[in-house]
């Protein structure tokens, strides 16, 4: 089943709960407005720094995939360059 | 800014017209979480996609079920700010979401449907969903 949304300007996971990891120490989780060649743009987004608090970012990306996050910034743009992946927050395993 | 109430009312009407009560105000709210005893549903509603084509379908196909929650009840995110606000407040540990679902048995929290859930499923996926947390959690009406 197709999850795109009416706006067909945007990219394919436009609206959708996004996890994005970085090449670097930081994982963040949003909602998608736009990926293109130079950014990934996430609206209503939280940050973990991998060992924060004592969680890896894969255990802070399981505790998202279960209950959500608390949004700390409204929009955010990541250069395509430090993104290393972006997963559907839904596809995230949580056990 | 919350959008025209005319092109929301039919999105509300969808659920209150099989029988979810509509809570506008945070009093509404107050008095309905009130009775804390039994199991409710809360639906925050909401104007996005997949609360048009996977949420508000999926809750209407989970409330066929033979077990389903004593009570339901909506609020509509981005509309009622006030009553959203409030029924967050009864959602505890679970972040603002919309749209999401949470179930309450005996006034506490016990299965919660974020966005990020809606949006892997399809409708009769959402419904499914509720339906394993309505037969878990609640009694079934011949057993009342």
């Amino acid at each position: 089943m197709s999850h795109r949304t009416f706006h067909h300007d945007r990219h394919e996971l436009h609206g959708i709960t996004v996890v994005v990891d970085t090449s670097g120490p930081e994982v963040w989780v949003g909602r998608c407005d736009d990926i293109d060649a130079e950014s990934v743009i996430l609206l209503d987004a939280a940050m973990h720094q991998d060992g924060e608090g004592g969680h890896s970012k894969t255990d802070w990306v399981k505790q998202a995939a279960l209950y959500g996050v608390w949004k700390k910034h409204d929009r955010v743009q990541l250069p395509r360059a430090q993104v290393a992946s972006v997963v559907r927050l839904c596809d995230v395993p949580t056990t | 800014m919350p959008y025209d109430p005319k092109m929301v009312q039919p999105m509300r009407e969808e659920l209150t017209r099989i029988g979810v009560q509509e809570l506008l105000t945070p009093a509404d709210v107050d008095a309905f979480m009130g009775q804390k005893t039994g199991t409710t549903l809360i639906v925050v509603n909401s104007v996005c996609g997949c609360a048009a084509g996977t949420a508000r379908p999926g809750v209407r196909l989970a409330l066929e079920s033979d077990v389903k929650p004593d009570r339901v009840a909506t609020v509509f995110a981005g509309q009622d700010l006030d009553a959203v606000a409030k029924v967050r407040g009864y959602f505890g540990q679970f972040p603002p979401s919309s749209p999401s679902m949470a179930l309450f048995k005996d006034g506490q929290v016990v299965h919660f449907v974020p966005r990020h859930v809606i949006e892997g499923r399809d409708a009769v996926g959402v419904a499914n969903h509720l339906v394993e947390a309505f037969q878990k959690h609640c009694v079934p009406a011949g057993a009342k």
